[in-house]
């Protein structure tokens, strides 16, 4: 039974990294980011491209890839996202055009394939993440055989949760923050530089999607695809956690993380991802502000 | 102004029939190009591999073009987009025979694009090679299917499993489509008959990634070897995830129909090592032939790391069987293609193979690789001779009473 609830808590971990990411700049700034599937995407490709061209292991590549895609980010939000703000649905449009070009940057190699150059690490093709041997096999705690990337993986998603739990309510950045999430209008009333700290939270919120993809190359194969079918998931968390809820997308990515592994283990992986989209749909049917949303004023 | 409609009219004619008159000219030379098309998807989820086909036959043309073409003519090829979505599959093949006007076409990967386009070769009677190991169940006239079907796969796979490897309990696992059901639906067959067991056949959707459970489930299904029908992204998933497990290549054997040398090659030897695939060619098969393909491969794709595989092989010389079939009968359509490929043999990278001239497959030589720490195959057992295609083995069809013969499917002898 201990390693069922290990399954499912590391299939919550995937979601929560994912979602952690989309909880701050949907939930907290009302952005349908479309491409944060794709931010996830070049986290594993700055793993792909740093151990091949800069040799350095997959342990560098955490910080490497938070920062790449923090820029990345970072850009994002200076030159589509900010002229966007109250606009959700041309977010949405918006976005999905940067995801596009980012994929197909990726996919073409930014271009240099049509004049013959080939980087390696880059273009259609499936790359390869070496993962170090002691993240590979098992750990033996108290007698359970627990795989070791997965409690890696639930390791990391912890560290980062609780990074970004003292940011958000510890920092006066994060008072900042959770005083735009309430009234945007009143938080630059108060003299918050609004736009310098959505450029902050999106860059932010962008970077653990970095790490995210660095903690999926060690997963499974990196492709300019690899995103796309994560941000549905981590969009799911976020809706039936709550917008705006920090504890909301934590206890969402757990529930359903934990549901699948049950179900899956007691009749089918097929059956399990039906069951929890039958559960989103329940949530949002009965209960459309999400399962622990604050009250707006 | 005295414009009148008929001198418009002639007028028209005189310049239509004017600009079509190059084109009367060109096809007296005898050097006016064979128009072939290639239906890959070239972008979308399927383009990592697809391309590397389009690339196999592109290079074979290449390769015809510089010795001299076909019946004196070179070839060109005509690439199309299928996009990585069978309705477009379709469409785009409505345009390669309709508008360019081309009898002959290498292309599609997956069943789904070879089921769309099917119809229109049928009803236009055009002809369509593919490449790619697949479920079998299929018995056109308009399609010479150049790669692997199940009996190449597993009919000597399995009793090898059980009787060299020793292995008595298979867990069936699979990604959730047809080839896997079909390739699932033959390996029971086979393991009862070679008096083993089965002890779950599971499924996994298409595309997914999250094996944990699944992996958990061949821990404990007490099974002592794995057969694989896993496809795409997800088979690097699934051996990562099967490693991360603690489960020991040498204790529960993965033995795949999917995994090729592209896979191994993403997911990093060191998980497959000690794993087998069962395939008619692998990269490492030490034939004078297989050198130089792989090394003319690399260079055309300009790539010095590019792996080949199976279909990729069968991609290139599906083009060469073609090209005797045209020589041999003298003829671009369909019926001279089809009389004239019969039993046709080539030598390719990987050994001879023949088209067989009742069902219109491929005799190929089965063999089984195991994995090593290099990412590449050492071939542990094969048979000594190409063996007879027979699309229809899931459902009793044998050398000796062939369900899909010259005259199409003899439905009567089909019993699902």
């Amino acid at each position: 039974m201990i390693d069922v609830l290990f399954i499912g808590l590391s299939l919550s971990s995937i979601l929560l990294l994912v979602a952690l990411g989309l909880a701050i700049t949907y939930g907290a700034m009302g952005v349908i980011n479309m491409a944060h599937g794709e931010i996830v995407m070049a986290g594993a490709y700055v793993a792909v491209l740093s151990g091949i061209w800069l040799k350095t292991s997959f342990y560098v590549a955490l910080p490497l890839a938070f920062l790449a895609a923090a820029a990345l980010g970072w850009i994002i939000e200076r030159l589509v996202v900010s002229r966007l703000y109250g606009r959700l649905l041309d977010t949405l449009l918006a976005t999905w055009g940067v995801s596009m070009l980012i994929q197909q940057a990726i996919r073409l190699e930014f271009g240099l394939t049509f004049l013959g150059i080939h980087i390696a690490g880059l273009g259609t093709g499936l790359q390869n993440v070496a993962v170090p041997a002691e993240l590979q096999g098992v750990v033996n705690i108290a007698g359970v055989e627990l795989n070791a990337y997965r409690g890696f993986i639930v390791l990391v998603t912890v560290v980062l949760t609780a990074l970004t739990w003292f940011i958000m309510y510890w920092t006066s950045l994060g008072m900042k923050v959770r005083a735009i999430i309430r009234n945007p209008k009143m938080a630059a009333a108060c003299g918050i530089d609004v736009r310098k700290v959505n450029a902050l939270t999106f860059a932010y919120g962008s970077g653990l999607a970095g790490v995210a993809g660095v903690m999926m190359s060690g997963f499974k194969g990196v492709s300019p695809d690899l995103g796309s079918s994560m941000v549905v998931d981590g969009f799911m968390v976020v809706v039936t956690g709550g917008l705006g809820s920090l504890i909301g997308t934590i206890m969402a990515s757990g529930l359903l993380g934990e549901t699948n592994a049950l179900v899956a283990v007691a009749t089918n992986d097929i059956l399990a991802r039906a069951v929890i989209f039958a559960a989103v749909i329940l949530v949002i049917v009965l209960k459309p502000e999400g399962l622990f949303s604050f009250k707006r004023r | 102004m005295n414009v009148s409609r008929r001198h418009l009219l002639k007028a028209a004619t005189l310049g239509s029939a004017s600009l079509a008159a190059p084109h009367i000219v060109s096809r007296a030379f005898a050097a006016e190009p064979i128009k072939v098309g290639a239906l890959y998807s070239q972008t979308g989820n399927l383009a990592v591999a697809e391309k590397l086909l389009a690339n196999g036959v592109s290079m074979a043309v290449a390769e015809i073009n510089a010795t001299g073409g076909i019946l004196g003519r070179p070839v060109e090829v005509v690439v199309e987009d299928g996009a990585s979505d069978p309705k477009t599959f379709s469409e785009k093949a409505s345009k390669l025979i309709v508008k360019d006007k081309i009898m002959t076409v290498f292309g599609c990967h997956t069943s789904a694009s070879r089921k769309a386009v099917l119809p229109i070769f049928e009803k236009r009677g055009a002809m369509l090679f593919y490449q790619t190991h697949y479920e079998g169940f299929e018995c056109s006239r308009n399609v010479i299917y150049s790669g692997a079907v199940p009996n190449h796969q597993l009919a000597n796979y399995i009793p090898w499993i059980v009787k060299t490897l020793g292995k008595k309990k298979f867990f069936i696992v699979g990604s959730n489509y047809i080839y896997p059901r079909e390739m699932a639906k033959v390996s029971k067959k086979l393991i009862e008959a070679a008096g083993a067991q089965w002890v779950a056949d599971e499924y996994l959707e298409l595309g997914h990634s999250e094996w944990a459970v699944m992996v958990k489930k061949i821990k404990e299904s007490g099974a002592d070897v794995v057969l694989s029908n896993v496809v795409g992204d997800s088979i690097i998933a699934f051996y990562r995830e099967f490693k991360n497990q603690g489960i020991s290549q040498a204790d529960i054997p993965i033995c795949a129909t999917v995994t090729s040398e592209i896979e191994i090659a993403a997911m990093g030897a060191d998980y497959a090592a000690g794993s087998y695939t069962s395939f008619p060619y692998f990269m490492s098969l030490d034939m004078p032939g297989n050198k130089s393909f792989i090394e003319r491969f690399r260079k055309f794709v300009n790539d010095p790391k590019q792996v080949t595989y199976h279909s990729l092989e069968a991609a290139y010389f599906q083009v060469f069987l073609w090209k005797q079939a045209v020589e041999k009968s003298k003829d671009l359509g369909a019926e001279g293609i089809r009389t004239g490929i019969a039993g046709q043999s080539y030598e390719a990278p990987g050994g001879k193979v023949t088209i067989d001239a009742d069902n219109l497959h491929c005799w190929l030589t089965p063999r089984i690789g195991q994995w090593q720490a290099d990412g590449q195959s050492k071939v542990v057992d094969a048979y000594p001779h190409p063996i007879k295609p027979l699309p229809y083995f899931a459902y009793g069809e044998t050398e000796s009473n062939l369900f899909c013969t010259s005259k199409g499917l003899d439905t009567a002898k089909l019993k699902i």
